[in-house]
């Protein structure tokens, strides 16, 4: 389980861990106990831009493995700053950015590509090359780190049944609606199975509904054991979830608590079905008439 | 094997997609090629012409006709006492006409002559061609007005085989330093196109190499598509010189061959050789220009 370890390894995990939604939650938690570092350790880290302007201002927080947890604020509150802090994409001008108990930013540069296969990714603006169809935006992913032809041709259907696009294999990305592209970013993301995954406004223009299936999707992924940290705004989102919430404001850390009525074991069927429940949406797949 | 196959086709499928600047890279690279190809051999026959002068190096002082047995005797004296002269040969009359017989093919102008209008001469042997002019500077010193002015009165010039050289490498000097810097220019400009081929392909494709960084791919598996690229530019264009070279060769440079001989040993020879050496430096060039646009363009 080790983020850092061989690409060898973690295929033994995925394939031991049949199943990615039956995973029970507990496992994770219980690897917790078991003494391992936290996944995300943020120790006083700064962010200071040139020119001046502070990113992050002396920010601690863990995240254990298997969490689910959603970080929050206004715009510039620093929560964009912190993914490209956790992927090294930038470097803090105090502090340290542990990733899997290693110092991120006292690894040889030449590293850093292997961190970043580690760690999934779903961007803001998704980051799709709109030259390329659904399957090969996948695969592209696959095929830039030299993963051989035959995995990257079980593995990208694969992906794409997960999130729910296998019939849109051969559109290109404007040919998809924002939550199409949304699934595609994520297939991406999560494609090489990453004990991380870090999502930026997975939501940031979506309808609730669409809002919901992808939140469902990450919530599924977070089942197989993966952890996932979600950057957004949409507070009234966050709150329905119950997980996890860490709220920024220029820059600092100013809350960080676990939501009322946490439920470990909800399943995402029922999870999707709570949601649509609370944020008022209708319902039409699970109990027609509830969501009301 | 799929690491390759991916490479190349990222490299054509950005050679495809912006084919002006590409096409015009090819063809200044090509026309560098070409002119180097057509300088090489000059500038390689003129440089052996140049070394076959230099080894020739000597002194001859010419006397005049009306000097006395007396003063050659006490001139050749002088002569030897010279510093850096390491010997001495006087040639008469008769054997100032037989140097030039030999020289001449046709030596009917010289039976032509009722006499021999040619000078005595001495040739002097020097240790170093470093030391012409001192040596020169002995023998004929210049006065106050910057004349020269020989040490002795039977002497009539002092001249060495090195003006005769410089008369004949002054005119082909000239039009190779021309060529050479023509040469660099648009060796320059082969560069810099090839360097911004690579810089517009890094920027048509920047998603590609975002995605490519975020991904997790290393530096090198994002560079290759695009050193690549450059070196196909590179032998593309090496390829069409080398084409248009052996068109010359084969319609212009062989026919003349037959004819003369000075040609046969100018061009003909090692035409493989002067390939592999166009083709290496084409590709160098495109290697090196996307390797400076990469190194500014491409943090990764």
């Amino acid at each position: 389980m080790n983020l850092l370890g061989t690409r060898d390894r973690s295929r033994t995990r995925r394939r031991g861990g049949e199943g990615h939604d039956r995973r029970p939650q507990r496992e994770a938690a219980a690897k917790r106990h078991a003494g391992a570092p936290p996944i995300i350790e943020l120790r006083d880290a700064t962010v200071v831009y040139p020119g001046g302007h502070v990113g992050l201002d002396r920010v601690s927080l863990d995240v254990d493995r298997g969490e689910f947890a959603f970080v929050v604020g206004p715009t510039g509150c620093g929560k964009s700053t912190l993914i490209k802090l956790l992927i090294r994409e930038l470097e803090p001008a105090a502090g340290q950015v542990l990733i899997a108990g290693r110092d991120i930013n006292s690894m040889p540069s030449d590293r850093v590509p292997q961190l970043r296969r580690r760690i999934g990714t779903v961007f803001q603006d998704f980051k799709l090359l709109p030259n390329r169809n659904v399957y090969d935006n996948v695969a592209y992913a696959l095929q830039v780190i030299g993963e051989p032809r035959g995995q990257i041709r079980s593995k990208v259907p694969e992906i794409l049944r997960l999130v729910g696009l296998q019939a849109k294999i051969h559109s290109y990305p404007d040919e998809l609606s924002g939550g199409e592209q949304q699934r595609v970013a994520i297939a991406r993301a999560f494609v090489n199975h990453p004990p991380l995954l870090l999502a930026d406004e997975p939501t940031g223009n979506l309808d609730p509904e669409t809002s919901i299936g992808i939140m469902q999707l990450l919530y599924r992924i977070n089942r197989t054991g993966t952890t996932v940290l979600v950057v957004t705004h949409d507070r009234e989102m966050v709150d329905k979830m119950r997980r996890r919430v860490i709220a920024l404001e220029e820059g600092r850390l100013v809350r960080d608590q676990a939501g009322a009525g946490y439920h470990h074991d909800e399943s995402t069927t029922e999870f999707a079905a709570r949601m649509r429940a609370e944020l008022g949406v209708a319902d039409e797949d699970v109990a027609p008439g509830r969501g009301h | 094997m799929g690491r390759l196959t991916f490479f190349l086709s990222e490299a054509f499928r950005a050679l495809s997609r912006s084919a002006a600047p590409s096409i015009a890279a090819i063809i200044t690279v090509a026309v560098t090629t070409l002119l180097l190809g057509v300088l090489a051999p000059v500038l390689k026959a003129s440089g052996e012409k140049n070394q076959e002068v230099r080894e020739q190096i000597g002194l001859r002082v010419f006397l005049f006709d009306d000097a006395t047995e007396a003063d050659l005797k006490s001139l050749e004296k002088r002569l030897a006492g010279v510093p850096h002269v390491t010997g001495s040969r006087f040639c008469s009359k008769a054997c100032a006409k037989r140097t030039l017989a030999g020289r001449l093919e046709d030596d009917d102008v010289l039976t032509e002559l009722n006499s021999n209008p040619l000078p005595r001469s001495f040739e002097l042997d020097i240790d170093d061609p470093g030391n012409l002019h001192s040596v020169t500077a002995a023998i004929s010193p210049p006065n106050s007005a910057g004349k020269p002015t020989p040490i002795s009165p039977a002497i009539d010039e002092v001249r060495d085989a090195r003006e005769d050289a410089a008369e004949i490498t002054k005119v082909t000097s000239a039009v190779k330093i021309v060529l050479l810097v023509i040469a660099a220019l648009l060796l320059l400009a082969s560069l810099f196109l090839v360097a911004n081929t690579i810089r517009l392909s890094i920027y048509a494709r920047r998603r590609e190499v975002e995605v490519m960084r975020l991904v997790g791919a290393t530096n090198w598996f994002i560079r290759w598509p695009f050193m690549i690229e450059g070196v196909i530019v590179g032998l593309a264009g090496a390829g069409i010189a080398v084409g248009i070279l052996w068109l010359g060769k084969v319609t212009i440079v062989d026919p003349l061959a037959n004819d003369f001989a000075l040609i046969d040993n100018l061009s003909t020879t090692g035409f493989v050789p002067l390939v592999l050496l166009l083709v290496g430096a084409a590709v160098l060039v495109s290697a090196l220009g996307s390797g400076i646009t990469l190194r500014r363009f491409l943090r990764v």
